[in-house]
């Protein structure tokens, strides 16, 4: 199993391998939001939180479907399938990979982009705490709508739609999150919901995307 | 280990293409599948190395004893030659990429990457994958396409080297792979063309 998540670090990092993809559109997001909506200090403020969440989300979004489309193709998945560790544990670390290169770099670059977006000081441990938080459900899900939609050549758009709507309540808690964390209220409640929503996925969308692929691999 | 196949029925996209398949095959021993394209011995292939469900029938041996090669080489372009065959290593949990190395003449090219690899060297490296398995069942899919003649020999060596040590192959393939084995025609196992009612038509 580490074997593999060392192999995908690798191949992310090497040449063509897509390493920094999502952080670069979540900068490229988040430096045109204040071009776009105007220079004023207090509308910044107030969208801040919601920019950051949507930025992030739409930067994982970018690159799941190569989560599995690329081991399809060069037959891989069919050798990791026959192979003795479990389907299972290649989907937890295709995630755990994903998130790595992705969600990840993205958390770590927030702060730096909260201040583009004028984020209440009070903000940013709330923004990281809950893109850290946050984020791997983000991946967790994508792997398994990446292994739906597996077998589809440029399977890209339908993997978006299928994904975006279980994106939907982790993006609501993170930037609710931010946002109260931001006018200094109490977080708890927001952040339960998002660390909840991470654990069921984590726990139950590996063996859902397992079976997802076995289908898909006849 | 004695693989043992009985009235194996299987399907492709939704169609039946082969059933009542019976052979057995045991170890030391190599056995050829021969028949025209569209046959399904691919589809029989994958059926007994697990990637999909039989219809009928019954298998002796669990997909787990068996090392499957497709006609995709499972390879990773920006890995080098040494690394792709580490890294099969360790998902199989063996130790030692040399002797693979050694038996496809990969020694020179263990430290180029896999895109710099012509067609044939990169079928040798898939190839080579099967000796760092330790599995005892061989199941090939037209092993030899895009393989010089020599290549072809190296191919055939490592197949007796393989049954000499106890392992079974069961081999797809089109061209005479220079040692004597068993043959079997799967034309004679053709399924009546028919649509499956039960086939989950959304995952076709």
């Amino acid at each position: 199993m580490i074997a593999l998540l060392v192999r995908d670090l690798t191949l992310a990092i090497r040449a063509g391998g897509g390493f920094g993809l999502g952080l670069a559109f979540f900068l490229i997001v988040v430096v045109l939001v204040p071009f776009g909506v105007g220079p004023e200090g207090e509308i910044l403020s107030a969208i801040a939180p919601g920019i950051l969440w949507v930025g992030a989300l739409l930067s994982c979004l970018l690159s799941l479907d190569r989560i599995f489309a690329l081991d399809f193709e060069d037959g891989s998945l069919d050798l990791l399938a026959t192979a003795p560790i479990p389907l299972e544990a290649v989907v937890a670390m295709k995630a755990v990979a994903h998130w790595l290169t992705t969600g990840l770099p993205l958390t770590l670059a927030a702060p730096v982009l909260g201040l583009l977006m004028n984020l209440d000081p009070a903000g940013y441990s709330w923004l990281v705490a809950s893109l850290a938080l946050g984020t791997p459900a983000l991946s967790m899900i994508g792997a398994f709508g990446a292994a739906l939609t597996v077998g589809l050549k440029r399977g890209g758009l339908l993997l978006s739609l299928l994904v975006l709507p279980l994106y939907v309540p982790t993006l609501i808690f993170g930037a609710e999150t931010v946002g109260r964390g931001a006018d200094g209220m109490a977080t708890a409640t927001p952040m339960l919901m998002l660390a909840g929503i991470t654990l069921a996925t984590l726990a139950l969308l590996p063996f859902a995307a397992a079976a997802a692929i076995r289908i898909n691999l006849r | 280990m004695e693989l043992a196949v009985s009235d194996l029925a299987c399907a492709r996209g939704g169609v039946p293409v082969l059933e009542g398949v019976n052979f057995t095959l045991a170890g030391g021993e190599a056995l050829l599948l021969r028949g025209p394209n569209g046959i399904g011995k691919t589809t029989l292939l994958r059926t007994l190395a697990g990637l999909q469900p039989a219809l009928a029938g019954s298998v002796s041996v669990p997909p787990e004893a068996m090392a499957y090669a497709a006609h995709a080489d499972g390879l990773k372009a920006t890995l080098s030659v040494a690394e792709n065959l580490r890294f099969w290593a360790r998902i199989f949990g063996t130790s030692g990429i040399d002797a693979a190395l050694e038996g496809f003449n990969l020694v020179e090219l263990a430290d180029r990457q896999a895109h710099n690899l012509s067609a044939g060297q990169k079928r040798r490296l898939g190839l080579a994958r099967l000796l760092v398995t330790g599995r005892p069942i061989w199941v090939l899919d037209e092993p030899t396409v895009s393989l010089d003649l020599a290549s072809v020999a190296l191919f055939g060596d490592a197949v007796r080297r393989h049954l000499d040590g106890g392992g079974a192959a069961l081999i797809a393939t089109h061209i005479d792979l220079g040692f004597t084995a068993r043959e079997l025609d799967v034309t004679a196992f053709r399924a009546a063309p028919r649509r499956l009612d039960a086939f989950d038509e959304a995952f076709a």
